[in-house]
């Protein structure tokens, strides 16, 4: 929390668990005017950026291939249409 | 005679006389009575086979000799995984009972399955038991599945329904993840070892998914063999398994951190739902704003005190209370100096009587004069401060008058 990254740089985990810490945060109240309007602030950016990446997400699909070694390999792999 | 037997009767020294249907209801009642025929497995060749239009499936089990009726009923008759054909070995499970109508015991059956599928149950049971004894199904072992997986492996068959149906769900549910697909022939010889292999391939992932659609008990077999159980349980990533269908019960399940009963509900099971959380955001977000609104409040009615207490603090203030402050003391200043002054005012007439009354005039008055040198108005206590024709001023009580010494005798000492 020392410095926080940039909305858009955070994981859905990290951006919903920090808008819920800092809803909690600002519950409680005792912040002065400028943090709480920091949080405030920084609260609608990270909800933003939930909703967007539940939005926008898609599925990305891959697939272990056995190589050479007798290990694997993943690639990218397409589901067999219908 | 026939008057004879009904008071025989009457008297309950006859035997009783049945109709068919009160027997055959009286047998429906025996047999329905004996729990060890309400709950039975039978096994035979099936025989006479037939579906008619009501749906129920009629036929016989034959054991060569002996011929017992059966009957499924349509609505468990849809619920079998395939249909019987005549001439398999199948075993049979229902209850006794007797259809009255037509004075026949038959077994009313509810499950059907292939004759070697008891065997593989008996296998299963006496792996259930060493695996369980080894502690592989403690619930102790189970781990708890992340909130948030990011990484979620699935091992099932590339062409399989199942895989399908994992990812459709994950794609509605919660499409943040990163699917890794660890393919595996499901059934079949090379199964077991493919399986655990596929489980073991797996790296990174936060959870697993085991998966395979619904078959006969045959077809999931593999996830009952000691190879499969022991690489679910061996798994670095905690593994859901979603097997078959919901009545199916496998070893697999038992070793698996989380059991789901079909594929699809494994990939719920795993992963949080995109429509809860947008409404949970949805919900922060108002507490978010009603936090700041709550906090901006209190922060402005604290701002308010603040100013007030400031405005009291404030020069101007601080000037006018001075100066009211100073107006008072002046004025308690100017009391208290009239206070003073009248008082000094009563001392002096006071002094002034004294003095009146010690003072030269009044002494004056009893005819005693005062006589100063004129030029240098030194009173004149002595003849020696006279010379002759010396001016003089002499005061009496009521003025004073100028006079000249005209003699001055030599000076004489006084006693």
């Amino acid at each position: 929390m020392s410095k926080p990254k940039a909305p858009d740089q955070l994981d859905f985990e990290q951006a919903f668990e920090e808008l819920q810490a800092l809803v909690r945060q600002l519950e409680q109240g005792e912040l002065p005017l400028e943090d709480s309007l920091r949080l405030f602030e920084r609260g609608q950016a990270l909800a933003t950026r939930c909703n967007q990446l539940l939005d926008e997400a898609e599925l990305r699909l891959r697939k272990l291939a056995p190589d050479e070694s007798g290990g694997y390999v993943e690639e990218d792999f397409q589901p067999e249409a219908e | 005679m026939l008057r004879r037997v009904s008071q025989l009767a009457m008297l309950g020294l006859q035997d009783r006389i049945w109709t068919p249907g009160e027997l055959n209801r009286h047998v429906r009642q025996l047999l329905e009575g004996d729990y060890r025929l309400q709950d039975l497995w039978v096994a035979g060749e099936i025989a006479n086979l037939s579906q008619p239009a009501s749906g129920h499936l009629y036929f016989s089990l034959t054991d060569g000799s002996a011929n017992l009726r059966c009957v499924i009923w349509r609505s468990e008759a849809e619920g079998l995984a395939r249909l019987p054909r005549d001439g398999e070995a199948v075993e049979v499970h229902g209850h006794l009972s007797v259809y009255e109508a037509g004075g026949q015991y038959q077994l009313y059956a509810d499950r059907i399955r292939l004759a070697g599928e008891g065997e593989l149950f008996q296998e299963f049971m006496r792996l259930k038991q060493k695996l369980e004894a080894e502690g592989l199904f403690d619930p102790a072992r189970k781990r708890p599945l992340p909130r948030w997986p990011k990484r979620v492996g699935v091992v099932t068959s590339p062409t399989g329904a199942a895989l399908r149906d994992v990812l459709n769900v994950l794609s509605r549910r919660y499409p943040l993840v990163e699917v890794v697909l660890s393919p595996t022939p499901v059934q079949g010889e090379a199964a077991p070892a493919a399986i655990a292999q596929a489980l073991a391939a797996l790296e990174a992932c936060d959870v697993v998914l085991l998966v395979r659609g619904g078959g006969s008990m045959e077809d999931l077999w593999a996830f009952n063999t000691e190879q499969v159980v022991r690489a679910v349980a061996a798994s670095r990533a905690p593994v859901v398994s979603g097997i078959g269908h919901e009545t199916d019960v496998i070893l697999a399940d038992f070793a698996a951190d989380r059991r789901a009963p079909t594929p699809s509900a494994a990939a719920e099971v795993a992963t949080p739902d995109r429509q809860d959380l947008a409404v949970e955001i949805g919900e922060l977000t108002r507490s978010l704003r009603r936090a700041w609104q709550g906090r901006r409040q209190a922060l402005r009615q604290g701002l308010r005190e603040t100013r007030a207490a400031l405005a009291a603090q404030a020069p101007q203030a601080r000037l006018a209370g001075a100066r009211q402050r100073l107006d008072e003391m002046a004025g308690r200043t100017a009391l208290s100096l009239r206070h003073r002054l009248s008082l000094s005012r009563a001392e002096v007439e006071a002094l002034a009587q004294t003095l009146h009354a010690i003072g030269p005039l009044q002494v004056l008055g009893r005819g005693y004069a005062l006589v100063r040198l004129s030029a240098d108005g030194a009173l004149v206590r002595s003849v020696g401060q006279v010379s002759p024709g010396a001016d003089l001023q002499v005061q009496v009580s009521d003025g004073s008058f100028s006079a000249q010494a005209t003699a001055v005798p030599t000076e004489t000492s006084e006693g």
